[in-house]
């Protein structure tokens, strides 16, 4: 026996006294969790109803291959092919490992699924119930240290996906200077994008955080204390991002299948 | 039980250092840096000592905030915080080495809060002509601990890399209770002690023993001392034939929590007066308007009205009656308790919610009610607090040669920090103990290397270690016996209503007596359970060691016919010149204590011309006056 | 004014223990500790509990109440319901010693393998100049009581004993964060030692440490976090190893 149960610990038979709910906060992150990654592997495989009308899903984008609907790419930019190995390759296969590599390397999301999904712990001070851990010492674990690849790439995607916010202001004719709810849908879904990597521990790292003398850096300092300040909040970004991302593809796919109608301000 | 001579834990060092406070582990660096082997005796665990209730800061004219500061300031608001009681000597060599201890902090990690120059930040402080107090925000006695118990971590791994043992040279034992030093021939030989896990006894053979125990708080009722206060070094100082001085000067804090029992004795800082804090009786006045001195009549508001004009402008109206010295305040509140008008706990109301609102409190004491709120639930924002005067500090202690902290009279004894007396005479100023502790605790480790270099270490014999063996034993022998814990309740009861802030010649007839019967009844004290981690046996120790402290500061008290600093007769009311010359010895029979009057040593003539003849004439006779200083 | 509440404590050594009942008396505004300590008053006289302060600054009444780790001294008689049964154990990632004592010298040895601060050679005392911007981010990690509750309720070494050797745990990984952000360290390789020799990569950062700071040290956003990226500079950073690919090729 191991843990709290090991010989020299007081004995106790229960894996946890405690009393309050503690097993609902795991509970409730597995089944969000769980329904997005469902949801998100479904819609990565349908290859379709991405694009309709200048709104493009953000989990299409950027379209670069060359099957995608032509303008959903960036000026007709298909680098990759449509099929590797005889595989269909939906367009979104291609890119979704960026931004699901940047959630699950997240220094919040990784407590998040941690604990809900791998029960490492399912809640402080409740026994875990694996045998042996090695936390994030070796393979495959030992990749989360990639986090930071992750960070620098999800940048990249959200110039791409602001790009498309800003193309939503276009009316269905293509003319610029009108505003649809799908033109909000993905502004605030890319503004919360922006707010989630921006947030982040590595990038409040980066900007001062490595920094051993800030008195040396003001402006890096300053911008330190800026990112420390959305920091605190990055857990909330992580899940409102989420929602903002999948709330996007959901109104992109329900208009471009006609379920929905796009309804235009001007 | 552990008798057998081959079962006895035994260690040898040259070095014994009891207490982990702050002097305990600076006199261990100092020891330890001399090339000696050093033993850490800690009664708590490592890291935990009392010293980590200091909040202010510590005390040091290094100039950072005010360059016109320097040591002779220093000096002389030291000496007038004690009134002129304090060993002239400590209070030099405190002055003159304290912004050198600072430093070696930070050469050992220490991070104080800065100044805009990058130097270390110093804070203002009653009595402190400067700000002068280095500080880390509201915790500076814990940065204190934690630096010097990194320090000897540091000197553990030099010690690992050279002699492959992180604890060949200096090793801490935590959660060991002395239970006596032992002599041999006349010199320190030793000490013995059991391990308060396990009950199980020990032996330390160690030709010099460094007493840094701390307080003696937990002989009263109301104290903001931890339970480790038990006056241990006092009372084993006492034991092995050395002396106390002015046992009976004690610093009382005006306004500690008496109720409820959460926060019993922690003190509520004076900024709740200076804020608006208003002081009532159980009959809902205000009563400190009756207690205004006469020479304060002009600068004390003498109506509700004009004092609650005060905070708003300080320019034309007099200060509230709350804002008297801390004694006049004590005194005040100690006669509205004694004169029926206190509260069922001994203590009378501090009420701030009345004048300001909820956000303004929390704005501008929010330490406080935080406190409060975590601590104890009280609500200072809604309720009033219930305060009384609690006992802080003893600045009596063991009789040490400055220059060294021997202890006078018993070679290879060496006392430092707040067991040590004479340093602040009669009344300390605040900042003042945390350098006291570095300033003193390295010369007593300086003290004890240069000792221990000179001399042979005695073994301890086994007569010796029998009888500190059965002593041990003796609780556990007996049965049906008293109870421990309610005998030091009546101790507690004894000193706070007899030998507390305000103090007769009866009443402390009275609390000798009780005290003397008490510690007959002690002698019979019984205990229940085994050996291991007990605490009533471990207070049965505590226990004994309070009767003694308890003793010897009532007898200092009933001997001293004045009032100075931190001792307050009401039937002496004022100083009286003739006792400024005058030390009160504590010694120990065997029996009991006997205190005796010894001519306090004489500035010479260099310190004595720092101040203005004027200032010295309020302290001292024409005579001395006219002497002009000299030994 | 005062009212009985049940409390349950574990009592017992190495050997055997289990939790007892008692009825207790507790009075408005008190701690658990104080009724802790009135049952040790009146009924249990060699119950063994560590305390020191009452005031939260001492961090030694560490243990677990109603299953979370806990200071005894800082928890509210009154925070429990009024039928509510109050469970009070030792603290459960340690061996017991007795009822509510634990042997915590794990921590006093994990703290001894810890490389002490290193000023710079020719440092006067006296002479060091810090920026208070430079020294706020280790004062956090100073504010430490070591109360220990982060490494008890660490899962890394709570749950598995074997880990003891390779993990130091939060406590300590804010120390190294400590130095490793003290403006006038000069030791390199706290960075590298952290991951490779006091487990800094056991830790999965599930944050229980911060949940259970009675100082509310932020230990997992403000040091371990750093820390990992700090390593993440030095082992794992996409430009830097690059650059050493670069190096590497030109020097063959």
């Amino acid at each position: 026996m191991s843990g709290v149960f090991s010989p020299t610990r007081a004995k106790i038979k229960e894996r946890t006294l405690r009393t309050d709910k503690w097993w609902l906060q795991p509970a409730i992150t597995f089944g969000v969790l769980f329904s997005f990654v469902i949801y998100a592997t479904f819609r990565a495989f349908e290859g379709a109803n991405y694009y309709k009308d200048h709104l493009i899903s953000p989990f299409y984008s950027p379209c670069l291959s060359e099957a995608c609907v032509p303008e959903a790419t960036i000026f007709g930019w298909t680098p990759v092919s449509a099929e590797i190995f005889n595989f269909a390759l939906s367009p979104a296969l291609i890119i979704l490992i960026f931004p699901l590599g940047f959630r699950m390397t997240c220094y919040y999301y990784r407590k998040a699924y941690y604990r809900a999904f791998w029960l490492s712990p399912p809640a402080c001070a409740v026994a875990e119930p694996h045998e042996k851990y090695t936390g994030e010492t070796r393979a495959p674990l030992i990749l989360q240290n990639a986090h930071r690849w992750f960070f620098y790439a999800g940048l990249v995607f959200n110039v791409f996906l602001t790009y498309d916010a800003i193309l939503s202001f276009k009316n269905i004719e293509g003319q610029w200077g009108h505003m649809s709810v799908g033109s909000l849908v993905l502004v605030v879904s890319s503004t919360l994008l922006w707010f989630y990597s921006l947030s982040c521990h590595t990038c409040r790292h980066t900007v001062g955080g490595r920094l051993k003398h800030f008195s040396k850096h003001p402006i890096r300092y300053k911008l330190w204390t800026w990112v420390s300040v959305l920091n605190h909040s990055h857990q909330q970004f992580a899940w409102y991002s989420l929602a903002g991302v999948a709330f996007a593809d959901i109104y992109v796919r329900q208009v471009a299948t006609g379920a929905w109608t796009n309804f235009y301000f001007f | 039980m552990t008798t057998d001579k081959s079962a006895l834990e035994r260690h040898k060092y040259d070095v014994l250092v009891i207490g982990a406070g702050g002097a305990g582990l600076r006199a261990a660096v100092e020891a330890r840096e001399s090339g000696l082997r050093v033993a850490i005796i800690c009664k708590s665990l490592f890291g935990k000592a009392h010293t980590v209730m200091a909040e202010g800061g510590a005390a040091a004219s290094m100039g950072n905030a005010n360059s016109n500061d320097n040591w002779q300031v220093h000096f002389r608001d030291t000496m007038r915080g004690g009134k002129f009681l304090n060993h002239f000597r400590m209070a030099e060599l405190h002055a003159k080495e304290s912004p050198d201890r600072i430093w070696e902090l930070e050469m050992w990690g220490a991070l104080f809060d800065r100044t805009k120059e990058g130097k270390i930040s110093q804070r203002n402080f009653g009595g402190h002509e400067y700000p002068r107090l280095a500080h880390v925000g509201d915790r500076t006695g814990l940065e204190l601990i934690r630096t010097m118990q990194q320090k000897i971590v540091a000197l553990q791994q030099a010690d690992k890399r050279e002699h492959g043992d992180y604890e060949s040279h200096i090793k801490v034992f935590a959660e060991l209770t002395i239970t006596e030093i032992l002599k041999e021939n006349g010199k320190i030989a030793g000490a013995y002690g059991y391990w308060r896990e396990s009950g199980s006894e020990v032996l330390f053979e160690a030709p010099a023993v460094i007493i840094a125990t701390g307080g003696v708080g937990k002989t009263f009722k109301i104290t903001s001392n931890s339970w480790e206060g038990t006056g241990d070094g006092h009372a084993l100082a006492l034991k092995a034939g050395a002396n106390l001085v002015d046992m009976e000067f004690l610093q009382f804090h005006p306004t500690g929590m008496v109720w409820p029992p959460s926060v019993r004795g922690i003190l509520v800082t004076e900024s709740v007066r200076g804020e608006g804090g208003i002081l009532t009786n159980t009959n809902g006045e205000r009563f400190m308007f009756k207690y205004i001195p006469d020479v304060f009549k002009d600068k004390y508001a003498d109506n509700e009205a004009e004092a609650d004009r005060w905070y708003e402008d300080q320019d034309n109206n007099r200060r509230p009656p709350e804002l008297l010295p801390r004694d006049e305040v004590a005194r005040a509140i100690n006669s509205e308790v004694k004169a029926g008008r206190g509260t069922e706990h001994g203590g009378v109301f501090l009420d701030v919610s009345k004048r300001l609102s909820a956000e303004i409190i929390k704005k501008r004491l929010p330490s406080m009610w935080h406190q409060f709120y975590e601590l104890a639930g009280v609500d200072i924002t809604k309720e009033p607090m219930e305060v009384g005067p609690t006992c802080h500090y003893v600045m009596g202690g063991v009789e040490v040669e400055p220059d060294t902290a021997a202890a006078v009279g018993v070679p290879g004894l060496y006392a430092a920090g707040e067991v040590a007396g004479g340093m602040h005479g009669s009344n300390r100023l605040g900042g003042n103990s945390l350098s006291d502790l570095l300033v003193f605790g390295r010369r007593a480790g300086m003290g004890a290397a240069a000792y221990v270099k000179q001399t042979t270490a005695t073994p301890v014999t086994d007569a010796t270690i029998a009888a500190a063996a059965a002593r041990i034993e003796a609780p556990f022998a007996r049965s049906g016996g008293e109870n421990s814990y309610s005998l030091h309740a009546e101790l507690q009861e004894v000193t706070h209503n007899l030998v507390g802030i305000i103090r007769t010649g009866t009443e402390l007839k009275d609390a000798i007596e009780k005290i003397a019967d008490i510690r007959k009844r002690s002698a019979n004290v019984a205990v229940s359970g085994g050996r291991k981690f007990n605490p009533g046996f471990h207070l049965a120790f505590d226990l004994d060691n309070m009767l003694l402290v308890a003793e010897s500061t009532a007898k200092s008290a009933i001997g001293r016919e004045e009032s100075r600093g931190g001792h307050t007769r009401d039937d002496f009311p004022g100083m009286n010149s003739d006792w400024r010359q005058f030390n009160h010895i504590s010694s120990f029979d065997g029996n009991q204590v006997n205190v005796r009057k010894q001519a306090l040593p004489f500035m010479p003539k260099e310190l004595f011309d720092l101040f203005e003849v004027e200032e010295l004439k309020k302290y001292m006779t024409p005579d001395e006056v006219a002497k002009g200083g000299s030994n | 004014m005062a009212r009985k509440i049940n409390l349950r404590i574990w009592r017992g050594d190495a050997t055997d223990g289990g939790l007892q009942d008692v009825q207790v008396e507790a009075n408005e505004g008190e701690v658990v500790l104080d009724v802790i300590h009135r049952v040790q008053a009146t009924q249990m006289g060699d119950l063994a509990v560590r305390w020191n302060c009452k005031a939260g600054k001492c961090g030694s009444c560490s243990m677990e109440i109603n299953g979370k780790p806990r200071l005894a001294c800082m928890t509210q008689v009154a925070a429990y319901g009024e039928d509510e049964t109050i469970t009070v154990t030792p603290l459960r990632a340690f061996p017991v010693i007795k009822d509510l004592v634990t042997d915590v010298s794990f921590n006093y040895k994990k703290a001894m393998e810890i490389p002490a601060y290193e000023p710079p050679k020719d440092l006067k005392p006296g002479e060091a100049r810090m920026e208070q911007v430079d020294v706020e981010r280790s004062q956090e990690f100073r504010k430490c009581i070591e109360c220990f509750l982060c490494q008890n309720t660490c899962h890394v070494i709570r749950d598995h004993e074997e880990n003891k050797k390779s993990f130091a745990g939060p406590r300590f990984f804010i120390r190294i964060a400590e130095l490793d952000m003290h403006p006038l360290d000069i030791l390199k390789n706290r960075k590298r030692t952290a991951q490779e020799e006091h487990g800094l990569g056991m830790c999965n950062i599930t944050k229980c440490c911060t949940e259970v700071c009675p100082e509310h040290i932020k230990i997992t956003d403000n040091a371990i976090i750093p820390m990992k990226e700090r390593v993440v500079d030095i082992k794992y950073d996409p430009a830097r190893m690059f650059a050493g690919l670069l190096k590497r090729e030109k020097r063959s």
